[in-house]
């Protein structure tokens, strides 16, 4: 009689076990160790003896100048590819939503990068960018443009590294957006065309006006995920450009506790660390719009049954 | 309400072509080309002889589409057959153990009842901004020390668990009536047996996204597999293709290849299982 409630009683437990072991060992308990090394000075990884405990680590790693350079080269990065990449989706996005025939092969070409290797097709952008044979340089000279030095040289590195990050994003982006879309009642849509409104004009006055919540959301999204980019650097440079100009901030984590020889956990750690700040802001920041975009679309929930009621 | 919705919605669009819609799918055309066209470049690219890849201008077709000469040398001169039965390996892999615990996490987060149930999930689920890239290196110390770093195990041991799968099939449970369960639990059957008799074949299309998911994001995974493993044993069909390139030359012809048959398996699974993929990505799922 006794046993039975205490096998009851732990029962979740033993249903969460696996789950909460895995957990623990591979997410929990890095966080923590990540965050703990960063705060140990002259720390040993095999002895697991250090020196001493402050900011030695974020001092040092705010002095490196591959650091400053990442933190540059990061933002620059987010600042140009996640406008032009919402931009092109929203129009995309839009146009994908409207009743189109061929929509099975739309979809199919719109959404094939996500399943792919980043680095089989990221080695198929190399190719395009080839300086001498590339396609890329061959359609831009039928345009009277010059040859751009997409691989060979630092300024072509970074631009090569916004053209593909760009077309990498675009699908997510899209879905995301095709998804916000959806959650516009045609009724708009129907009221504005019996007013006679042009396309343009309902895209501009309607679409974009309502879709404001989920664009918003995207860029935050988008900023979250380009601000880790360093994927993007194997296939093209197979590490941070020609002339060690691309590092990013991952990529700098990565460098200093896996390129590096004797690796380096103390300033990767701390690095990673304030990684986990900067996304950590920006999620707080996309919730507060998610709760925005919620109560936006519950006035229009209210707004449109009062519409419908008006119907009946 | 919703079927009348439809109806005013289809009859805005039986409007007869007009400029507007011609425009449309001009740029619904041009963007398909620039999505697809790296994949384009790559398979036929694969098909072409290093004349070919070097002409100025480029050509559009392989001249012989049915030139093998890459693939063989893929094959021949790197163990790509060893790569792919070692990514369909940790590919299973994950796929069983990861499905497991998701499984009976999901279940005990949805219908069991235990104190702090809520709390925990919630703090689960914001576990999940924290960047992976973050984990990683700890991850990457802790097979070294548990001597797995050779191993196909360091590719399937850290992703036995996910958050978000479990959220996914969280979400569905939840849907599922509690008076399901109920009326099970009277007829005497145990918890065990309800969850994979009943839960499991309900959820049936919510577990075939979760392990198409973790299938794309498997099988493409490359940097973790470059981290923590280094002997050629172990690589996983994109590491390999990596090392393809870093260790044997730079021939284009030959790059495209490799590639091609590391991206094939995908876009096939792709043709086929689209639906299910899309409804999953538009959930947010993307693992690095």
């Amino acid at each position: 009689m006794m046993k039975r409630p205490f096998y009851e009683r732990i029962k979740p437990l033993l249903y969460l076990l696996p789950f909460i072991i895995s957990v623990a060992v591979f997410t929990l308990y890095p966080i923590v160790n990540v965050i703990r090394m960063s705060f140990l000075e002259g720390y040993k990884y095999l002895t697991g003896t250090y020196t001493g405990v402050g900011f030695d680590n974020y001092r040092k790693v705010f002095a490196d100048p591959y650091f400053r350079q990442a933190l540059g080269n990061t933002f620059k990065y987010v600042l140009i590819v996640v406008p032009i990449s919402t931009a092109i989706a929203v129009v995309l996005a839009n146009l994908l939503n409207q009743k189109i025939k061929f929509q099975a092969f739309f979809q199919t070409a719109y959404f094939l990068p996500m399943v792919t290797s980043s680095l089989a097709v990221g080695l198929a952008w190399r190719f395009m960018f080839n300086d001498k044979v590339g396609i890329l340089n061959y359609l831009l000279s039928l345009f009277g443009v010059d040859p751009v030095n997409w691989l060979g040289q630092s300024a072509g590195n970074f631009r090569a590294v916004v053209v593909f990050g760009i077309w990498s994003i675009l699908p997510n982006t899209i879905i995301l957006l095709l998804s916000g879309l959806q959650n516009i009642d045609p009724m708009y849509y129907t009221a504005a065309k019996v007013d006679g409104a042009k396309t343009l004009r309902i895209f501009f006055r309607i679409t974009v006006p309502l879709l404001a919540p989920t664009i918003m959301l995207v860029i935050i999204i988008n900023s979250i995920n380009t601000f880790k980019m360093y994927h993007e650097l194997f296939p093209l440079f197979s590490g941070p450009g020609v002339a060690y100009n691309l590092f990013t901030v991952v990529y700098y984590i990565y460098y200093e506790f896996r390129v590096l020889t004797p690796p380096k956990y103390g300033l990767a750690a701390a690095a990673a660390v304030m990684l986990l700040i900067t996304v950590f802001a920006f999620t707080m920041l996309q919730r507060a719009v998610q709760a925005w975009a919620r109560k936006e679309r519950g006035e229009d929930g209210k707004q449109v049954k009062r519409h419908r009621d008006a119907n009946k | 309400m919703a079927s009348k919705s439809r109806d005013t919605e289809t009859q805005i669009n039986k409007e007869p072509i007009s400029i507007g819609r011609i425009i449309m799918y001009i740029v619904l055309l041009l963007g398909a080309v620039v999505m697809i066209f790296p994949f384009y470049w790559m398979i036929t690219g694969a098909f072409k002889t290093w004349t070919e890849v070097n002409l100025m201008p480029p050509t559009l077709f392989p001249e012989n589409p049915f030139n093998i000469e890459n693939f063989v040398y893929a094959f021949k001169t790197a163990p790509f057959a060893k790569y792919f039965l070692n990514s369909v390996l940790a590919l299973l892999g994950c796929i069983v153990t990861c499905s497991f615990t998701t499984i009976l996490a999901a279940f005990a987060f949805s219908r069991l009842r235990f104190p702090g149930r809520e709390f925990i999930f919630s703090l689960l689920l914001s576990l999940m901004m924290v960047p992976y890239e973050m984990i990683i290196i700890t991850n990457y110390r802790t097979i070294v020390t548990w001597k797995l770093h050779n191993t196909i195990w360091a590719l399937i041991l850290p992703f036995m668990s996910s958050i978000f799968y479990t959220y996914i099939l969280k979400g569905f449970f939840d849907s599922v009536p509690d008076s399901l369960y109920q009326a099970a639990k009277v007829d005497g059957c145990s918890d065990w047996k309800y969850l994979w008799r009943v839960m499991v074949p309900m959820a049936k299309s919510s577990l075939a996204t979760i392990i198409l998911l973790n299938s794309i994001a498997t099988w493409n995974s490359f940097l973790w597999p470059m981290i923590a493993t280094n002997s050629k044993d172990v690589r996983t069909l994109p590491f390999g293709l990596y090392a393809f390139m870093t260790e044997g030359g730079q021939r284009n012809e030959r790059m495209m290849a490799a590639a091609t048959i590391v991206v094939l398996p995908m876009i096939i699974v792709f043709l086929f299982a689209r639906k299910y993929i899309i409804s999953g990505m538009s959930r947010g799922g993307i693992k690095g």
